[in-house]
């Protein structure tokens, strides 16, 4: 058994191999499927959570390390009354998604580097989202995204 | 083993504006007429069948036709064709909602049931989805429309030429209004108009064709819920893994089921013989879980020796050279001839000769194949992002030996398509694996699994040679290709050479001849199949041809497509060479051509016609002393006649840009012994943000009826590289990925 803190909420895992990447537990155990699988080798980004506000694959994490942090998925991001996010704010009004597959790891990553720098450039931009592969090639409306939500930000 | 791959090839004639086109068009016409014939003799008989959901509530106040229905204070308009991030669940509601006048506000959007004898093509493919339906969703837009009228008519006692419609609502002439929701149940007692005498929008009137729609999933996308294949989970399910030989068609001499049983979370694990067909079921081992990481820790432990000797042996060293031999002549097939093309290039006071090629590529979309099934009564469900779920319907019930009324597919979004849903063979496992278990299960393929087990884009050799006059006109053209075939018989999809890949009328002395090498891996579309690789060789070598002759490139290209015409008369899902000059031009002025360049940096020019859309592309790219690139901008001019959904269109131009640069960077799919070699991401690179070129999207709207914009602009992207990239270091790429050439970003 283990408990894993997701979203601000304490999550007990029962019979559970520790060595479970945290992706398969957050989407086979707690269903929470925002968190998506593309690689399993932490290439693609589409598993991206936050880990104590860092940007972490959840394929490359087991569920046993990931049991000492506060983990945030995508289902975490807007407020609990519902409120959105200012970036899934811009997601939306920017219309960024194509298939949307990979979106949920691109705005963890992009929420990441807001909270460590709120009003990011294009190259912040560009390093802080490296590790997010868009297969349908979003990448200008992510960029634009970032921007507009840094804007209602500050 | 021949693969029967009639079903891919089709995407193909599709792409280069077969004349069958025309027929779908009509064929969805017909479709709707026939529904309004059976709704004509008993609305109660229609409402049953084409509106389940209404008929379950009964809540539904209005249900004029199959796609669409007013419920409560929501406009319900049905999204009839797969979603695979082309933007259809939200493009094709739109023209409903259009010739509806209906406030895009009021309008929630659902899947709709698969049914092809109500919706017609419930394909995504070709780029056909806006096209097959354009016609029956502006009649079941205005259908509805009209009895709404007439309905506000016998309320107000008043003719209904003297009414208007505007946002949801009827307008009387004195400028009442009564609302849709109002009206809805009135209406549904009014006479089905006929679908003929509807009189439907011209261009100028749209209000929401044409503006810029955020898609009408974004909000789950950007929360997370549950929308995608991969997201579907039944109560009580299972999951799955399927392990197939690594080269295709290899059976299981004998695996350690019993040591892989044993293993925590494994409920069983079994050999599957399959049918012998790629596209439905090819031998391998089942493994069934209690949760995904349990499947897949098990299958670390799986050892299977594999029976090879009937299994593809394909090796792209061999092929290779033997293609290069082969191009020594011409081909065993001529494609077209005229002239004597040898007399002419004797003749010409100048010659150009090149070899191209490019790779084999895999599709790689970003969801790996994933799919629920679930096995009870002799019946199978699925819920499947298949882009065909039709034939997805066929092939599982030829896997099971089943009759297709007993499967149901349930169409999920699908994350990424690119033509590799147009197979289902992980829905043929998935059901074959569920029938076995007799209750629900979840197959998941590995990154792994989709790189290995692709339906790939063929690669080829292209032999070109061209003649010049002293005047520098084209006079000689003589094309030799070496392709692929995995049934012996005909080429594989996109691996056709066609007389439509030049653009406009060819010499009058020219010989095209192509040889198809056999070959045993499964061969498919992807996105804008034949036109990805043709437009790279024909777009580049014209380039070659306009450098040789002296002249420049815009006016040498403008001149093969000569006076304004359709190419192929009565055919206007042919090329237009009107259409294709003014994207040409709009392109390089838009992008400043004719400019003086900074040293290394230069710009490209490219222009293809593929799936009835006219694009022109420009690159602006710089190249240093390493071989490494930036591409600055990309100015896209596309000609697709009227726009649905301004953001969906500019989306898909954006993004056609970012993959075909993706593509012809660095990916490329070798094998060996029948094996791919490359197996995930770190092996076969995508493009990221960093390398993402400033994207400039320019419609040139015409009143043409709208063609799709999945892939047209995909193509021209290669070869406007490229030849930037000759304009800025001097540098010919004759093969892709540009990587072999040593060349990176």
């Amino acid at each position: 058994m283990l408990t894993l803190t997701v979203n601000g909420v304490e999550r007990v895992v029962e019979e559970v191999d520790p060595a479970t990447p945290l992706l398969w537990v957050l989407r086979d155990r707690l269903g929470l499927v925002g968190t998506k699988y593309g690689c399993g080798i932490g290439h693609c980004g589409a598993c991206t959570v936050l880990v104590n506000d860092q940007p972490v694959r959840a394929c490359s994490l087991t569920v046993a390390a990931a049991s000492e942090f506060s983990i945030t998925t995508v289902e975490g991001l807007a407020s609990p009354d519902g409120r959105l996010h200012a970036l899934q704010e811009a997601w939306i009004a920017e219309d960024v998604a194509q298939c949307g597959y990979c979106q949920a790891g691109q705005l963890m990553s992009a929420a990441a580097l807001l909270k460590r720098k709120p009003a990011p450039t294009d190259d912040d931009i560009d390093a802080a989202m490296d590790g997010n592969i868009c297969r349908c090639g979003t990448y200008q409306r992510i960029r634009k995204a970032i921007h507009r939500a840094a804007g209602g930000v500050s | 083993m021949p693969i029967d791959d009639r079903e891919l090839r089709e995407f193909v004639a599709e792409a280069t504006g077969a004349p069958s086109a025309v027929h779908i068009v009509k064929l969805g016409r017909r479709h709707f007429l026939k529904l309004t014939g059976i709704s004509a003799t008993g609305l109660v008989l229609g409402v049953g069948m084409h509106a389940p959901k209404a008929r379950a509530t009964g809540t539904a106040t209005f249900v004029p036709n199959a796609w669409l229905y007013i419920d409560g204070d929501s406009i319900v308009i049905r999204a009839t064709n797969p979603e695979v991030g082309q933007g259809v669940k939200t493009s094709l509601p739109m023209i409903v909602a259009e010739e509806l006048d209906a406030r895009w506000a009021d309008v929630r959007v659902e899947q709709s049931a698969i049914d092809e004898a109500t919706f017609g093509r419930q394909v995504a493919g070709g780029s056909r989805s806006v096209p097959t339906q354009w016609d029956a969703l502006r009649r079941a837009g205005a259908a509805a429309r009209a009895m709404l009228v007439a309905a506000a008519a016998e309320r107000w006692g008043v003719a209904t030429n003297k009414l208007s419609t505007r946002d949801s609502h009827v307008v009387h002439p004195n400028g009442e209004q009564l609302s849709y929701f109002d009206l809805a149940r009135d209406a549904a007692r009014q006479p089905l108009p006929d679908v003929d005498a509807l009189v439907l929008k011209l261009p100028r009137d749209y209000r929401l064709l044409g503006t810029w729609v955020p898609g009408v999933d974004n909000h789950a996308i950007v929360t997370g819920r549950a929308l995608f294949g991969i997201d579907h989970r039944l109560p009580d399910t299972l999951f799955a893994t399927y392990v197939k030989c690594p080269a295709t068609g290899g059976k299981v001499a004998r695996a350690n089921l019993d040591q892989v049983k044993k293993l925590a979370g494994v409920v069983d694990a079994f050999v599957l013989d399959g049918n012998g067909k790629a596209t439905e079921l090819m031998p391998g081992v089942a493994i069934v879980a209690r949760d995904t990481w349990a499947v897949l820790a098990a299958r670390r432990a799986l050892e299977v020796v594999w029976d090879e000797s009937t299994a593809a042996k394909d090796s792209v060293t061999a092929a290779a050279a033997r293609a290069q031999k082969l191009l020594d002549a011409d081909g065993e097939e001529v494609i077209s001839r005229a002239g004597d093309v040898e007399l002419a290039l004797g003749a010409a006071s100048r010659t150009v000769d090149a070899r191209y090629e490019y790779a084999f590529v895999a599709h790689a979309q970003l969801e790996p194949q994933s799919c629920s099934a679930h096995f009870h009564d002799g019946r199978i469900e699925l819920w499947a992002p298949t882009q065909t779920p039709a034939r997805g319907i066929q092939n599982v019930a030829s896997t099971l030996g089943i009759a297709e009324h007993a499967v149901t597919v349930h169409q999920l979004r699908g994350g990424g398509g690119f033509g590799r849903r147009l197979v289902n063979e992980w829905m043929c496992e998935a059901a074959a694996i569920a029938a076995r278990v007799k209750g629900p299960i979840k197959l998941q393929w590995t990154r792994e699994d989709d790189m290995q087990h692709d339906f790939y884009r063929a690669g080829g050799f292209h032999a070109l040679k061209a003649g010049l006059d002293p005047t520098g006109r084209l006079t000689a053209w003589r094309q030799r290709f070496v392709t692929f075939t995995t049934d012996g018989m005909n080429a594989v999809s996109g691996g056709q050479l066609g007389k439509t890949v030049f653009p406009g009328e060819l010499p009058a002395a020219h010989h095209m001849s192509q040889t198809k090498l056999a070959w045993h891996t499964p061969c498919g579309a992807w996105r804008a199949p034949g036109s990805n690789a043709f437009a790279f060789v024909v777009q580049s070598f014209i380039h070659e041809l306009a450098v040789a002759a002296g002249r420049d490139h815009v006016e040498f290209l403008l001149e093969q497509l000569g006076a304004p015409r359709w190419l192929e008369p009565g055919n206007a899902w042919a090329l237009n060479t009107e259409r294709a000059a003014r994207v040409i031009k709009f392109a390089a002025d838009r992008a400043g051509w004719g400019r003086k360049m900074p040293a290394g940096r230069g710009l490209g020019l490219a222009f293809y016609f593929s799936h009835a859309g006219h694009v022109a592309e420009v690159a602006d790219v710089s190249v240093d002393a390493n071989r490494k690139i930036v591409v600055h901008r990309v100015t896209v001019a596309a000609d697709v006649g009227q726009i649905v959904n301004d953001s969906g269109a500019r989306n898909q131009c954006e993004g056609a840009v970012v993959d075909g640069l993706s593509a012809m960077l660095a990916q490329q799919i070798t094998f060996e012994a029948g094996r791919a070699q490359q197996s995930n991401f770190d092996q076969y690179p995508l493009l990221r943000m960093r390398h993402a070129p400033a994207v400039d999207v320019h419609f040139l709207q015409s009143d043409y009826a709208p063609t799709g914009l999945g892939e047209p602009a995909l193509p021209p992207l290669a070869p406007a590289v490229c030849n930037a990239i000759f304009a800025a270091c001097g540098e010919r790429i004759r093969a892709l990925p540009i990587l072999r050439a040593g060349f990176t970003v």
